[in-house]
């Protein structure tokens, strides 16, 4: 994601002719890679492709009709200069454009009135954007927006992916505005913003306002207590002196009253209920170091404390603030969830007796009516079918990898999506009670279940409050007796000095540092404790589909009986040309491009496909609907067998599976080498579970687990003492990432499941999460030398000013030195190398 | 040291002015997006094309129609 953008004018227009190939998009590719690597997506061009993009009047190669499509429409919309801006690769975009024809829902005014704002023709909405890798790519789709006649504004967030766009409804439809950013390879839809949002936005903007006023502070104080340290005594005047504490006076009120008022506040809702959190030493040291300078200014004594307080304010602010914004990206991924259950809904008012169908919000659906789902559309409810035969891709809620085949009296559940034919369903749980509502109330009960670490940290912080307290009185009582006057001075040098400055930044600065290298890696950390669990973890458990394979079908194996392989191939692609089944799909990017056309094509839901070529008929489908058996023993276990036939007889096998992520045996290695145990828990069948194990070596793998096994098997783990890392991606894996201590959800996974994880992988590279565990450890040794060493400071600096011997400027340098000290080590996580 | 008694006054009304000013940039959501206009500044609208010769005429009709 923050590749550097190529600045040397030469390797730029080198860069420009070539795209950047995958996996290495710094150096620019070979040309021989470059011959068969897709000029718009960098994925490479099956053998026979024919499909090209004009680019600078030479031809590139794409990889299929998606990628060519949208290379045109840029290049043709005058926005070519993305191919030389761009610093990373977007995804190929032929799944996007099936999406294409429900877009229409969105000009509904029922369904937009939960996201639009208008003001006559003038509308404005919030859109999410996918498929955003790089700054070029919010370059490209601000420029295609401007360019479109009637779009009044559009402001696209790099940081949130989300696009403010403004248009006037006479002139353009919100429909072409979304379509006309999927012909650019985007995905683009609308979200209801809503006050969630509004508040994150005023909490965030409250929050810089807090720091720069303490950030003002603490520099300008700075400069006016380094000449009163400097300045030899008798060398400035009393005076000066006093003009000097008086404009630190103001400048630090400010500081105190305004940026520190969150500590206060949490510190005096931690008393009421008689506990002590971080808040509290925190208030009590601000607090006593600003009254005992106020009281120093006006009766003009030598101790001031003023640039201690502010330095203090600021520094824990700074750390607050970061720890903000990675909460704030964890929330985003929750409101994608909504995404699932579509808009509208096609929802037939006269069944059975009419078939008029009328386009409805899917929020005013009521059980018992009945909705017609199309080929590619998601079900809009929970419902039972009353008409048609198709089959349904559950994968985002169960994990299984082959689509379920649906008749009348099937049931089907809100979100899932329909795959090859049109089904009449009736709506029998809308809202809250449907699946998946059921499925984001687990998540958030195993959430709400979580914080027990956040409550150890406040049980050190009130031990220390507790001895910090002692201590005070204790110097305080004894100077009183030895000496009253300078009693109440020391007693203030004490909590100043002591202000668990370095104690509480010792963790975040270090775990900041961390988080930072880790998301360079690809690795995103939306809660605070997940680098530190991760560290701690002794069981990684993984989730097959979409984690450890790439959830998607591939051609792992062919037995060819008769014919040669690569025209079977292309006869297998033309016979499945138009298909939506994920085997068909898998079965077309394998055979490429081909030359074969097939026509008197039927299909038959669940079985196969018939259809001729070149006036012969052939069957492809599953081994029932071929009636031959397949030579099972010469495959792997759990791969899915499809059989190409003619008259005659079987022609060839393909064997079809969950092809693995290219490093997710290096992963596992590196794993066991970390000394970690291993699990695979997952909902597809226990035969392709076993045979995965087998190939990584993995001895735990159960399959066939529903949700609630997983949760059980995790808890199971728990209970034995194991600190459970999960990962896992899909809405069905959310609960039991809530439950592991810690949770890595994979890219290209259900946002969802991001939502509920502690981490997100946005590498595709799995491998990477090994090298986030190594991190997690190191950073755990730095924050040990910190907290050793902000432990050290205070044996030093307590004892020294319980005695009198510390004087405001020693604490302010003490102070300043110790947290840079912490700062410092802690950077140095930053800088470690991936392996 | 008698300039002191300016100056120090006069850097409490820079640090205020300052300080609103700051206020203001918050108010008006430049803070929003913190990564987006540090990469927008390199992709400005005038960059010169590369290789214009080869450009299509299509192309030339939409960078003369701009």
């Amino acid at each position: 994601m923050t590749q550097p953008l190529i600045s040397n004018p030469a390797v730029k227009s080198m860069a420009s002719r070539l795209p950047v190939t995958p996996n290495d998009s710094s150096s620019p590719a070979t040309p021989a890679a470059s011959q068969s690597a897709c000029f718009h997506c960098g994925e490479k061009v099956p053998a026979g492709a024919r499909y090209s993009i004009v680019y600078q009047g030479a031809n590139q190669p794409a990889c299929c009709i998606g990628c060519q499509a949208v290379g045109q429409t840029i290049i043709e919309s005058g926005n070519s200069d993305y191919y030389r801006l761009r610093t990373d690769l977007p995804k190929t975009p032929e799944a996007a454009l099936e999406e294409l024809k429900n877009l229409k829902l969105y000009d509904l005014p029922e369904v937009q009135s939960s996201f639009v704002k208008s003001e006559g023709d003038l509308r404005e909405a919030n859109l999410i954007l996918e498929g955003i890798v790089c700054a070029a790519c919010v370059w490209l789709n601000e420029r295609h927006l401007h360019q479109l006649p009637g779009v009044l504004a559009a402001d696209i967030n790099f940081s949130t992916h989300r696009a403010r766009v403004q248009w006037d409804d006479s002139r353009i439809k919100l429909s072409d505005i979304l379509k006309s950013i999927q012909d650019i390879g985007y995905l683009a839809y609308p979200f209801d913003s809503g006050r969630q949002e509004e508040l994150f936005r005023k909490e965030r903007n409250t929050a810089i306002r807090r720091l720069a006023i303490a950030g003002l502070g603490m520099m300008q104080v700075m400069m006016y207590a380094v000449p009163a340290y400097m300045a030899a005594d008798g060398t400035m005047t009393s005076d000066i002196e006093a003009l000097m504490r008086f404009a630190s006076l103001i400048l630090t009120t400010p500081v105190v009253f305004y940026s520190a008022w969150p500590f206060f506040q949490g510190a005096w809702r931690d008393l009421k209920l008689y506990r002590a959190g971080m808040d509290v030493p925190v208030a009590l040291g601000v607090g006593a170091a600003y009254a005992a300078s106020i009281y120093g200014t006006f009766i003009g004594s030598a101790e001031v404390y003023f640039d201690a307080v502010t330095m203090f304010v600021f520094f824990l602010l700074t750390g607050r603030f970061l720890e903000m914004s990675a909460r704030k990206r964890s929330a985003e991924a929750a409101e994608s969830l909504i995404k699932l259950i579509p808009a509208a809904a096609m929802r037939l008012p006269g069944y059975p007796t009419s078939r008029e169908e009328e386009l409805v919000g899917a929020v005013k659906l009521v059980a018992g009516e009945h909705v017609l789902i199309g080929p590619g559309e998601s079900f809009p409810a929970d419902g039972c079918v009353v008409e048609g035969y198709s089959s349904v891709d559950e994968s985002l809620l169960t994990g299984e990898s082959m689509p379920v085949v649906k008749h009348v009296s099937s049931n089907v559940i809100g979100g899932t999506i329909n795959l090859e034919s049109p089904l009449v369903v009736r709506v029998e749980k809308v809202g809250s009670d449907t699946v998946l509502s059921g499925i984001v109330r687990l998540l958030d009960r195993a959430l709400a279940e979580k914080p027990r670490l956040a409550q150890i940290a406040d049980r050190v912080a009130a031990w220390f409050v507790l001895v910090l307290l002692l201590v005070a009185a204790s110097v305080a009582g004894i100077w009183y007796l030895v000496d009253a006057s300078r009693a109440f001075w020391i007693t203030v040098s004490v909590l100043v000095v002591s202000c668990p400055c370095a104690l509480a930044l010792a963790t975040p600065t270090a775990l900041t540092a961390a988080l930072g290298r880790l998301t360079r890696l690809g690795l995103l950390s939306t809660r605070g404790h997940a680098l530190e669990t991760l560290a701690h973890a002794t069981d990684f458990v993984f989730d097959k589909t979409g984690t450890l394979t790439t959830g998607k079908f591939s051609l792992l194996d062919m037995e060819v009986l008769r014919g040669e392989r690569d025209s079977l191939l292309d006869m297998a692609r033309a016979l499945e040309q138009g298909a939506t089944h994920p085997l068909a799909a898998a079965l077309r990017e394998a055979a490429g491009t081909g030359v074969l056309e097939a026509d008197n094509l039927s299909y038959i839901p669940g079985r196969g496909v018939t259809g001729r070529i070149a006036g012969k008929t052939y069957r492809l489908g599953a081994p029932e609907f071929i009636g031959d058996a397949p030579p099972r023993e010469r495959f792997h276990d759990g791969v899915s067998l499809v059989g190409l036939a003619d008259d005659a007889g079987v022609l060839a096998w393909f064997a079809l599976g969950d092809a693995l992520r290219p490093q997710a045996r290096q992963l596992i290695d590196e794993l066991r080498d970390l000394g970690v145990r291993l699990h695979l828990y997952s909902g597809d069948r226990a035969e392709n579970v076993a045979d995965l194990a087998r190939q990584l070596g993995i001895e735990d793998a159960r399959g066939g687990m529903l949700p609630q096994d997983k949760l059980a098997a995790v808890r199971k783990l728990q209970q034995d003492g194991a600190i459970v890392a999960m990962t896992g991606d899909g809405v069905n894996d959310a609960p039991v990432l809530a439950q592991a201590q810690v949770s890595i959800a994979v890219d290209q996974g259900a946002e969802a499941a991001q939502a509920a994880a502690d981490m997100v992988l946005l590498s595709s590279e799995i491998g990477r999460l090994a090298d986030g565990v190594k991190l997690a450890r190191k950073t755990q040794v730095v924050i040990k030398q910190n907290l050793f060493w902000s432990v050290f400071y205070n044996i030093i600096a307590i004892p020294a000013a319980a005695m009198g011997y510390v004087t405001p400027w020693m604490a302010g340098l003490g102070m300043s030195l110790s947290s840079l000290l912490v700062v410092l080590n802690a950077m140095r996580l930053s800088r470690i190398s991936k392996s | 040291m008698d300039i002191l008694y300016l100056l120090i006054p006069l850097s409490l009304v820079f640090v205020a002015v300052i300080a609103v000013v700051f206020l203001w940039a918050v108010k008006s959501g430049q803070f929003e997006d913190m990564e987006g206009p540090a990469h927008r500044i390199l992709m400005d609208d005038d960059l010169p094309q590369t290789d214009v010769k080869n450009l299509s005429a299509k192309q030339e009709d939409d960078v003369s129609a701009r």
